[in-house]
């Protein structure tokens, strides 16, 4: 049987029936139409599923829809605002942190959250921020030097603001 | 005229779709309707499959189907092998097991259910009544008299063998002779995204569409079409976007043909999608092969000759390529090298096991990890620097072409330039004066050396098992916008982006004017696809060609059009204008012209496209030198790695931004097989490593920085001058890692420890040194 649960997905709050052995990776993808959210195991080791609950990055393969009851969740489709891509994702386009591109939802999703903790972080702390990631195709050099991009341009932002 | 786009770092216009996440692999595609299939593998390398009971399956609420190879035998044809190899046994490959499953993941039973949850529930409850065989595993051991056989009939393990030619008159010539034994571990692809099929029958059409993540849609579509006995001409394959192949998608599988036969069955869409655990037993493998390496050599370093057996571990069944991976592993044995006489014997053996097949470099990783690590064995006992040893044999630049003695003629090459330029990056000299002085304090640092040569631009046709050509169709559109339709297949290669570069600059259009579609047997001519490092170097060049034969149609309109002979005019890198007139007409001007069709030459057709099958004269042969540094800990048997330097030659670059992605991606497939990944099964042919919490990809943390520079050694073998980039990371790296640690461990007189370097054979290595 289903149970109810109340979500805002991207933005957009609404009431969902589910049943209680639905993953969330699958909610997101199947029931929510929301297929940028990847899935490369199921097991929670490639983070291909990463979303954020809450704002924390989790693999939403790891959890059923119904623990994630009254959540805010942003996926990679909610990521870019007005049009406008988050610093992270036009990192990865400006240094070629992507080749097939199955990866990458769960790789900026964690890089979003790497920069949300640590705003500066040295090419060390980018890796082991982004350890719960596999790509097979990248080698992850680029992915570094997208996330560097991403921290650079962040911080002239705020430093222009501020 | 606007700058050239080709060697430019431009970014990739395929990006933005696959970084908001709204780009559509297999799994992304719903279509009303829809059941899900799931499928229920053999838990046993080998066993008797006694009775199939589904009944408590179908009786499960939401279960639609349960089909058997029972009812699939004479409907869904058998899986192919496409690769010629004298006498080869070949075991009959149905798409679903009958009386005996022959590996562990082997698709017994297909479940079809509403929903994936329903389907996957129901794979167990079914009930299979298997009775446990004795399996042929490890596949040295296979070929010994009284071991258990992998398929009884053939009574034997050996599915075929090749000899090598006599040179033991050479070997006799030899001051010395360096023997060693080597494996290639087996190894898993591991694309992201695993496989999946959706099939659609639509009957009113009487057409069958399939969506299948594979690198070469259209020869699957023929292969399919043949195991359905379904017509060619109905069967429509698409590949959306895929999420990486490294050769394991480069192959025709059982779950295509079931797929179609189940949707025709039921008239419903179906999909099917992967899980991991399936991706690791029942998609190919790469490598396992064994290697007994005996190489004749002068004191001086010169090599006179080598003999080479390879034990070729092929799993249960032949799929697409399994046999031809040792043959291509023959085809560049000798590497960089001036190897006068060469015996290559090939043992190809039955195991209980996946089938191998082609993973990213297929047969030539294995064939430069061999050849390299012999140079570093040879320099060890003759006691000369590898360096030395390496630079003695390399054909000079002027030597080119090159023919060796496995038949192939490299085409271009400066092997010595490519070394000299890594050495200096590295600091060759200088980390040997460390290392001794390292070595007085105690400290083990070493160098690892490779300098490889591969075969790409798979290839001309004689030498291919389907054609080695490639296809484009370049459209200019009425309002001038260019649609090129490709026959290859990329899958992450960016060649949306690579063939615009190419389009762009030959037709003098913007980049965003142009759209590469690729992937739909619908839509594009028939093309062979991406793998073998050709899409570029093969597929490019069809652009190109293409493009020649529409400019010299627009050229005539141009004349036509602005009232001058066809030789007044010329191409002003964005149109043709008509000389010393000051007169021109736009590419997009002609497209117009040439669709309104009010005033064209006399007899000639409307509309301006050209379509281009280009025929490669031969492969092309990338080179390159990789360094590594490393640091061992010989308490524990860890070790750092201190620096990496990759310096690729591949020939012409589009773009050089795409270029260093495909190597660092491929040095890091490299790094992992040197370093960490190993497929395990034991001694009952269970595979140990299934899943990634076993299997160890290499994450963010274990990568070093790569230092990548190039060498620009045109090829002579097409107008580009492209030779190919995709799998040379992958070819270069392996060996320069072990031949790095064993360097640092020279003191303890190591002679060479097995890949994968973990750190317990590293400190057992150590040890025994010890004690000896
Ligand atoms: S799909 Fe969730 S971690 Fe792999
Ligand atoms: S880009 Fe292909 S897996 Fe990361």
């Amino acid at each position: 049987m289903g149970h109810k649960i109340q979500l805002t997905i991207n933005g957009n709050s609404a009431e969902y029936e589910v049943e209680p052995r639905m993953l969330l990776v699958h909610f997101l993808r199947d029931h929510v139409s929301l297929t940028g959210t990847h899935i490369g195991c199921e097991t929670g080791i490639c983070g291909a599923c990463t979303v954020l609950l809450n704002g924390e990055a989790i693999k939403s393969c790891m959890i059923f829809a119904v623990q994630a009851d009254g959540a805010e969740i942003i996926t990679i489709e909610g990521l870019a605002k007005d049009e406008k891509l988050h610093a992270v994702q036009e990192g990865f386009w400006e240094h070629h942190g992507l080749q097939c591109g199955y990866c990458t939802p769960g790789m900026i999703i964690s890089g979003v959250q790497l920069l949300k903790r640590n705003s500066d972080p040295s090419d060390e702390e980018i890796r082991h921020g982004l350890v719960g990631n596999l790509c097979r195709c990248t080698g992850y050099q680029h992915i570094v030097e997208a996330v560097r991009y991403a921290a650079k341009k962040t911080n002239e932002a705020a430093t222009k603001e501020g | 005229m606007a700058q050239k786009l080709v060697g430019q770092r431009v970014k990739r216009v395929e990006d933005p779709r696959l970084i908001t996440g709204t780009s559509h692999y297999v799994d992304d595609i719903h279509l009303p309707g829809m059941l899900y299939a799931a499928f229920l593998r053999s838990p046993y390398a080998h066993a008797r499959i006694k009775s199939i009971k589904a009944d408590l399956a179908l009786q499960h609420p939401g279960v639609v189907a349960v089909i058997t190879g029972k009812e699939t035998k004479d409907k869904c044809g058998t899986v192919p092998c496409a690769a010629a190899v004298p006498d080869l046994k070949r075991p009959t490959h149905y798409c679903l097991a009958l009386d005996r499953a022959y590996f562990v993941g082997h698709p017994v039973a297909i479940v079809i259910a509403n929903d994936r949850y329903t389907a996957r529930d129901a794979v167990d409850l079914i009930d299979v009544d298997f009775e446990p065989l004795p399996a042929a595993s490890d596949p040295e051991a296979a070929l010994k008299s009284g071991a258990p056989l992998a398929h009884p009939e053939f009574r034997t393990n050996l599915a075929f063998k090749t000899e090598g030619a006599d040179i033991s008159e050479i070997f006799k010539k030899a001051d010395k002779i360096v023997k060693q034994k080597l494996l290639n571990q087996r190894l898993v692809p591991c694309a992201m995204e695993p496989r999946g099929v959706i099939a659609h029958w639509l009957p009113g059409e009487q057409q069958l569409t399939l969506w299948s993540s594979t690198q070469i849609p259209h020869l699957m579509r023929t292969q399919v079409a043949l195991m359905l006995g379904f017509p060619e001409n109905r069967l429509r394959v698409i590949t959306p976007e895929v999420g990486g192949g490294f050769g394991s998608k480069l192959n025709v599988y059982a779950e295509e043909s079931l797929l179609g036969y189940v949707s025709m069955k039921l008239k419903k869409p179906v999909k099917w999608i992967e899980t991991r655990r399936e991706n690791f037993t029942g998609t190919i493998h790469g490598r396992g092969q064994v290697a007994e390496i005996e190489m004749a050599v002068k004191n001086d370093g010169t090599i006179l000759g080598m003999k080479y057996h390879i034990v070729s571990d092929l799993g249960a069944y032949h799929q697409l390529l399994t046999p031809a991976m040792p043959i291509l592993t023959g085809l560049v044995l000798t590497g960089s090298y001036k190897i006068p006489s060469v015996s290559l014997s090939v043992s190809g053996v039955f195991t209980n096991r996946m089938s191998t097949d082609a993973y990213r470099g297929a047969g030539r990783p294995e064939a430069t990890y061999m050849i390299e690590r012999m140079m570093d064995r040879i320099a060890q006992e003759l006691k000369l620097d590898p360096v030395e040893v390496r630079k003695k044999n390399f054909p000079k630049p002027e030597e080119f072409p090159f023919a060796t003695p496995m038949g192939v003629v490299y085409d271009s090459g400066n092997y010595t330039l490519a070394l000299d330029k890594c050495l200096e990056l590295i600091g060759y000299q200088k980390f040997r004066q460390e290392q001794a002085e390292a070595r007085k304090q105690g400290r083990h640092i070493g160098i690892g050396l490779s300098c490889y040569v591969e075969i790409c631009a798979l290839g001309p046709s004689p030498a291919m098992p389907a054609g080695g050509w490639e296809s484009a169709t370049v459209r200019l559109e009425p309002t001038g916008k260019v649609t090129i339709l490709t026959g290859a297949s990329p899958h992450g290669q960016g060649q949306e982006t690579s063939f615009a570069q190419i389009a762009a600059d030959e037709l003098g259009v913007k980049l965003e004017d142009i759209i590469v579609v690729h992937g739909d047997t619908s839509i594009v001519q028939y093309g062979i696809g991406t793998f073998g490092s050709r899409a570029t170097a093969v597929g490019g060049t069809a652009v190109y060609e293409a493009i020649n034969k529409l400019k010299a149609k627009g050229k005539k309109i141009a004349a036509h059009n602005l009232g001058v002979e066809e030789n007044a005019v010329e191409w002003d890198g964005s149109g043709f204008a008509a000389k010393g007139q000051g007169k021109r007409l736009s590419i997009g001007e002609i497209a117009l012209a040439a669709h309104l069709a009010k005033m064209l030459p006399q007899d000639m057709e409307p509309g301006l496209s050209a379509t281009h099958f280009y025929e490669p004269k031969n492969f092309t042969f990338p080179f390159g030198a990789h360094a590594v540094t490393v640091d061992v800990d010989i308490e524990t048997g860890a070790f750092k790695i201190l620096r990496y330097v990759a310096v690729d030659d591949c020939g012409k670059v589009i773009n050089p931004m795409m270029v260093d992605g495909q190597v660092h991606g491929g040095i890091a497939q490299g790094l992992g097989q040197a370093l960490y990944e190993e497929a395990v099964y034991d001694e009952n042919g269970q595979l140990l490593t299934g899943e990634f919490m076993d299997y160890a990809l290499p994450r963010t943390t274990h990568m070093p920085w790569i230092e990548c520079d190039r060498t620009e050694t045109p090829t002579p073998v097409n107008p580009l001058g492209v030779k190919g980039v995709g799998e040379a990371g992958t070819i270069g790296s392996t060996p320069v890692f072990v031949n790095a640690v064993v360097d640092a461990l020279a003191p303890f007189g190591i002679k060479h420890i097995d890949m994968p370097l973990k750190p317990e054979k590293i400190w057992r290595a150590i040890q025994a040194a010890k004690r000896a």
